[in-house]
């Protein structure tokens, strides 16, 4: 088959499962948020206490162990890591930073442009400008250095963690909180939300569909690969919305489910959000599907957007539909500063460690 | 002798960016890019074939050699 087409297909299901999940009960616009997901673990771990969003999201498991398996059959699984984990660590934390003050992360900024939340749009071109300030530092010598192989068992802990946490969702013991209202409390049902989140985690690994790639990879290489995917999402999502979930589609600024009109912060969240996604070499759902097949500076990085969400929370830097909040706007702030501090100093080192390297030579 | 890139261990785009580096500071010359990824195989054979040049890739436990040339 036609790559374009396949990649578009492979997109097109992701796109229609995001729809199936918003008609069988995820909160608005949120058949799949990948950083909102993360804020709903954190919150049922007890890691925040904000009572509305906490809940063990059953698509995050399922990813972890669709992308899992896949990985096993397609002998992709390679145990590895050990590149800059505590930079990861911080580009996750910030990351997901960005995306509670915009409020989603890149795919569910896809999925609700097209429920026709226009506030989405303004969070892309936030996104596509942050992705260009990381291409930026990829040009001049970027890199967080190389992974090696690592013990077995490093690969097979976030599948483990995966089945901890389903183990937490069914038996439901008194230290995890499950909300009784507001986001964390509206779910589709457990069983189908682990079964499409197994689907989504599968078709993410072998397709390999990023959304930070997609568009890096446009304005770096000038590939549309992966944009495909994206555009599968995207219009699939739409037309599914259009018949499934017609009675929530709303086409404007106002009113939009778990969204604020702000606009300043809507793209300055995502600015944020693209520089880390493209310094970490992939958006969140990629950063999940790698840590699942074996790389731990992936699970790291998962980790980071575990915990960031957690302190959105605690710290008061999430947005809400009521809007962004002033600590919410000072974390956006000094997050696009750390990482670009981050960047700056990679790329500084990294060439001086190159022309080091040509004068050995020359010197040789 | 072609021009030897190692860009095993690296992550994404990286390996990738170092293959159109070395192609742009000299177009004609044959290339070896060594990574250890499948994904990496797949993305730099898509960029070389976009360029017009011919890849032909050769697997060894793991690792594998991408021979790229006009």
């Amino acid at each position: 088959m036609n790559d374009k087409r396949k990649m578009f297909i492979y997109g097109g299901i992701i796109g229609l499962i995001g729809a199936l999940l918003l008609k069988f009960g995820n909160p608005g616009n949120m058949g799949i948020c990948v950083a909102c997901f993360y804020r709903d673990i954190a919150g049922a771990l007890g890691l925040h206490r904000a009572e509305i969003v906490q809940y063990i999201r059953p698509e995050i498991i399922g990813f972890i162990l669709g992308a899992f398996i896949i990985s096993i059959a397609n002998g992709d699984f390679k145990s590895r890591g050990g590149s800059s984990p505590l930079i990861r660590f911080f580009l996750g934390f910030f990351l997901v930073i960005g995306a509670l003050v915009f409020l989603g992360c890149p795919l569910r900024m896809i999925l609700r442009l097209a429920n026709g939340d226009l506030n989405a749009l303004i969070g892309l071109l936030g996104y596509l400008v942050g992705i260009f300030i990381g291409i930026q530092f990829l040009k001049r010598g970027y890199t967080l250095g190389r992974n090696i192989e690592q013990p077995k068992f490093s690969g097979y802990i976030m599948p483990i963690v995966a089945i901890v946490l389903l183990i937490f969702l069914i038996v439901k013991p008194d230290f995890i909180f499950f909300s009784e209202e507001g986001p964390g409390s509206m779910r589709a049902p457990i069983l189908l939300s682990l079964i499409l989140g197994m689907i989504v985690g599968g078709i993410l690994q072998k397709s390999r569909i990023c959304t930070a790639g997609s568009f890096r990879d446009i304005m770096l290489i000038k590939d549309y690969h992966f944009f495909w995917g994206i555009l599968g999402i995207f219009v699939v999502n739409l037309i599914a919305n259009l018949i499934l979930n017609f009675d929530t589609f709303n086409l404007g600024f106002e009113n939009q489910p778990v969204a604020h009109p702000v606009h300043i912060w809507n793209f300055m969240g995502m600015v944020l959000t693209g520089i880390c996604s493209v310094l970490l070499g992939g958006c969140p759902v990629r950063q999940t599907i790698l840590a699942s097949e074996g790389d731990a500076d992936a699970g790291i990085t998962v980790l980071g957007i575990t915990i960031g969400a957690a302190f959105a929370h605690n710290f008061g830097l999430a947005s809400s539909p009521k809007g962004v909040t002033n600590n919410g706007k000072v974390a956006v702030i000094i997050g696009i500063i750390v990482v670009l501090v981050i960047a700056y100093s990679v790329v500084k080192e990294a060439n001086l460690k190159n022309k080091q390297k040509k004068e050995g030579v020359r010197n040789a | 002798m072609p021009n030897v890139i190692d860009a095993r261990g690296r992550s994404c785009p990286e390996p990738v960016i170092m293959t159109k580096n070395a192609m742009e500071s000299n177009p004609s010359e044959p290339i070896q890019v060594l990574v250890d990824a499948h994904v990496a195989v797949e993305n730099i054979k898509r960029f070389a074939k976009g360029k017009g040049y011919k890849v032909e890739v050769e697997e060894n436990a793991g690792e594998y050699t991408l021979n790229i040339r006009k």
